[in-house]
C-alpha cells in the first residue's frame, strides 16, 4: 500500500493529461516554426493550450509565456523586472523571507550585482501584509516579488491587497503561483498581478513545463538566446507534448477548482484534528488562509529524516524540512523564517493532499503518525532529557 | 529508498542495542539539538569487557543506524579495541554511507570515547593509558 501525501512536490499525473500527451507524442509531432501542415498542426495546438492557460488566469493569450517550469519563470521574471528598474536607476526589490528558492537565489544574485534586496518578515504565522509592502516600497523599488501560497507550511498570502499595493504605488507586482495555480482562484485582473509563475506538474500536469504570465506593456528580456519562439522571450523549440499536458491538467484543475477545494480542505482540516492532539507538537502555517491539501506539524525531540523513512516503511510517502533532508546543515529557512527554533525545524513533517486522497487514507495517517512519533521519541535521549526535566520543552 | 543500503536500512529499521543502562560504568553524549542530532552511548564495563551496550539517538536514519551498527561491534570487546573503533569501519560495515551522512559515523565513534572517557574518569583510570600505540 502506498499513499502518496506528497502533492506539494509534485502530483501524479490526471488521466486527460496523460491521454492529451500521448496524442502529442505519437501522431502530432511537428515543430510549431514549420511551415508544412504537421507543423501548422502543432503551432495552432500550442496557441489552443495558450488559450486555455489565459482563460484559466484570467488574461490574454499573449500574455502567456511557456518555460520549462515554475523556476524558469521565477528567474525570467525577477531577472527581467530588475534589469528594466536598473536601467532607471531603480534597486530596490521586496521579497519575503519565506520564499522558494528559486526566488531567494535568483534575488542573491541581484544583490551581488548591487540590488538591494528586502526580505520581508512573515510573523509566526507564516504571512505579509499588504501594509508591510506599502510600508516597505521606496521610490527606487523596481519589483515586488511575494508568493501566492507557501510550499511548505500551506499559507495563503494576501496577494490580490498586496497587487493593488503595488498597483498604486506603479511597481511591478510578481506572484510565485506555482502552489497555488489549479488549487485557489487566479484572476491576474482582480488581483493586480503584473507577472505570475506556475508549475504543471504541482496540478497533475507532466514536470518539465511551467508558464509565465506577462501583462501586456510589463517587458521581459528573454533568458535563453537561440530562435525566435514564445515572441522572442523563451527560444527554443516548444514542448508541445508538456505544453498541451500542462493546459489540460490546468483547465481539469481549474473546471473542478470549488469541489476539489472543499472535498481537499475537510480532509486536510479532519487531519489536522486527528494529529493535533500529538503532545508536544505545533501547526506550521496560517490556520485559516491555508491551502486546501497542506498540513505542517513540527514534533519536538525527534528528526524529521527518520520519521519520514519510518513513514515511507508504513507506506506514507511525505516529506520535511529538516536539515538531513534538505541536504545542508540547517533545517529549512521556512521554518525559520516563522520562528521555529533550529530544534523544532528538525522535527518537521508536511503532508500535502490531494484529491486523488481518501478519506481511510486520512485515517490511516491519523492511527500511523502518532505512532512513528511515539516509537522515535522513545528513542531520542533529547526527549528522555525533556521528560524527566533535565530540558526544558519548547512546545506546549 | 536507495538513499541508503540495505544493511543500513536493516539496522534503522531493527535497531539493535536500543535503550539505556541505569546501572551504566559509562556513559557518552555528543552532537547538539540544534544541528539536529545527539547520541548517548551506555557502557557497561566488566574486567576492561564491554559487557554490555545501548544506545539512544535523536537524529536521522543514518545516525540511528550508525549507533546501532557501532554498539554491535563493540559489544563483548575489550575497551582498548572498542576505543579504536573509527567512524570508517563503522561506515563500511554498513556498506557505505552517503558523503554528506559520514558525520552520523563520526558522531557514533565520538559517542563511544566519550562513554570510555567518562568509565575512566569515574573509576580513575588515565584514559591515555587505554589509547591504541602511536595516538
Amino acid at each position: 500500500m502506498t499513499i502518496y501525501a506528497d502533492n506539494a512536490a509534485t502530483t501524479c499525473m490526471s488521466p486527460a493529461a496523460i491521454s492529451t500527451m500521448e496524442r502529442y507524442m505519437e501522431s502530432c509531432y511537428g515543430n510549431p516554426s514549420s511551415l508544412h501542415s504537421l507543423g501548422q498542426r502543432a503551432a495552432e495546438a500550442l496557441q489552443s493550450a495558450r488559450e486555455e492557460i489565459a482563460a484559466c488566469l484570467g488574461c490574454r493569450p499573449a500574455e502567456v509565456y511557456f518555460t520549462s517550469g515554475g523556476s524558469e519563470a521565477d528567474n525570467q521574471a525577477i531577472l527581467s523586472a530588475a534589469r528594466n528598474g536598473g536601467k532607471k536607476g531603480k534597486k530596490h526589490i521586496i521579497s519575503t523571507a519565506f520564499e522558494h528558492h528559486a526566488v531567494l537565489h535568483t534575488l542573491g544574485k541581484l544583490e551581488k550585482e548591487g540590488f538591494t534586496v528586502e526580505l520581508l518578515p512573515v510573523g509566526e504565522t507564516g504571512t505579509v501584509s499588504a501594509q508591510q509592502v506599502a510600508e516597505a516600497i521606496r521610490e527606487d523599488t523596481c519589483l515586488v516579488t511575494v508568493m501566492f501560497a507557501n510550499n511548505e507550511i500551506g499559507s495563503v498570502l494576501p496577494v490580490a491587497e498586496i497587487g493593488a499595493v503595488c498597483r498604486e504605488k506603479g511597481v511591478v507586482f510578481h506572484t510565485d503561483a506555482v502552489q497555488a495555480a489549479g488549487h485557489l482562484p487566479i484572476d491576474v485582473e482582480a488581483q493586480h498581478i503584473d507577472m505570475l509563475s506556475l508549475s504543471a506538474h504541482k496540478f497533475h500536469g507532466p514536470k518539465g513545463v511551467g508558464a509565465l504570465y506577462v501583462r501586456k506593456g510589463v517587458r521581459v528580456s528573454s533568458l535563453i538566446e537561440g530562435g525566435a519562439q514564445e515572441r522572442g522571450k523563451r527560444a527554443g523549440t516548444e514542448n508541445v507534448p508538456g505544453i498541451m499536458g500542462m493546459a489540460a491538467a490546468l483547465t481539469e484543475a481549474c473546471s473542478h477548482m470549488e469541489e476539489n477545494a472543499r472535498r481537499v480542505s475537510a480532509l486536510r482540516d479532519r487531519l489536522i484534528e486527528g494529529l493535533k492532539p500529538i503532545p508536544h507538537s505545533i501547526l506550521n502555517g496560517d490556520p485559516v488562509n491555508r491551502l486546501p491539501g497542506t498540513v505542517s506539524f513540527c514534533f519536538e525531540g525527534i528528526e524529521g529524516e527518520s520519521l519520514l523513512l519510518m513513514l515511507d516503511e508504513k507506506g506514507i510517502c511525505a516529506s520535511s524540512g529538516s536539515a538531513c533532508t534538505s541536504g545542508s546543515l540547517d533545517p529549512s529557512h521556512v521554518l525559520l523564517a516563522i520562528g521555529r527554533p533550529h530544534e523544532i525545524a528538525h522535527g518537521s513533517l508536511r503532508l500535502s493532499l490531494c484529491e486523488y486522497t481518501t478519506e481511510e487514507e486520512v485515517e490511516y495517517m491519523i492511527r500511523e503518525v502518532p505512532r512513528v512519533v511515539e516509537y522515535l521519541r522513545n528513542m531520542s535521549p533529547l526527549w528522555r532529557d525533556k521528560v524527566s526535566g533535565k530540558k526544558e520543552f519548547i512546545l506546549k | 529508498m536507495a538513499l541508503y543500503s540495505e544493511t543500513v536500512m536493516d539496522h534503522f529499521r531493527n535497531p539493535r542495542n536500543v535503550g539505556v543502562l541505569d546501572d551504566a560504568d559509562g556513559v557518552g553524549e555528543v552532537g547538539n539539538a540544534k544541528c539536529g542530532d545527539i547520541m548517548k552511548i551506555y557502557l557497561k564495563i566488566e574486567d576492561n569487557v564491554i559487557v554490555d551496550v545501548k544506545f539512544e539517538t535523536f537524529g536521522c536514519g543514518s545516525a540511528i543506524a550508525s549507533s546501532s551498527m557501532a554498539t554491535e561491534m563493540i559489544k563483548g570487546k575489550p575497551v582498548a579495541e572498542a576505543l579504536a573503533l573509527s567512524n570508517k569501519a563503522v561506515a563500511e560495515a554498513l556498506d557505505g554511507l552517503p558523503a554528506h551522512k559520514m558525520h552520523c559515523s563520526v558522531l557514533a565513534e565520538e559517542a563511544i570515547k566519550a562513554a570510555i572517557e567518562d568509565y575512566c574518569t569515574k573509576n580513575g583510570i588515565p584514559f591515555d593509558t587505554l589509547r591504541p600505540e602511536g595516538e
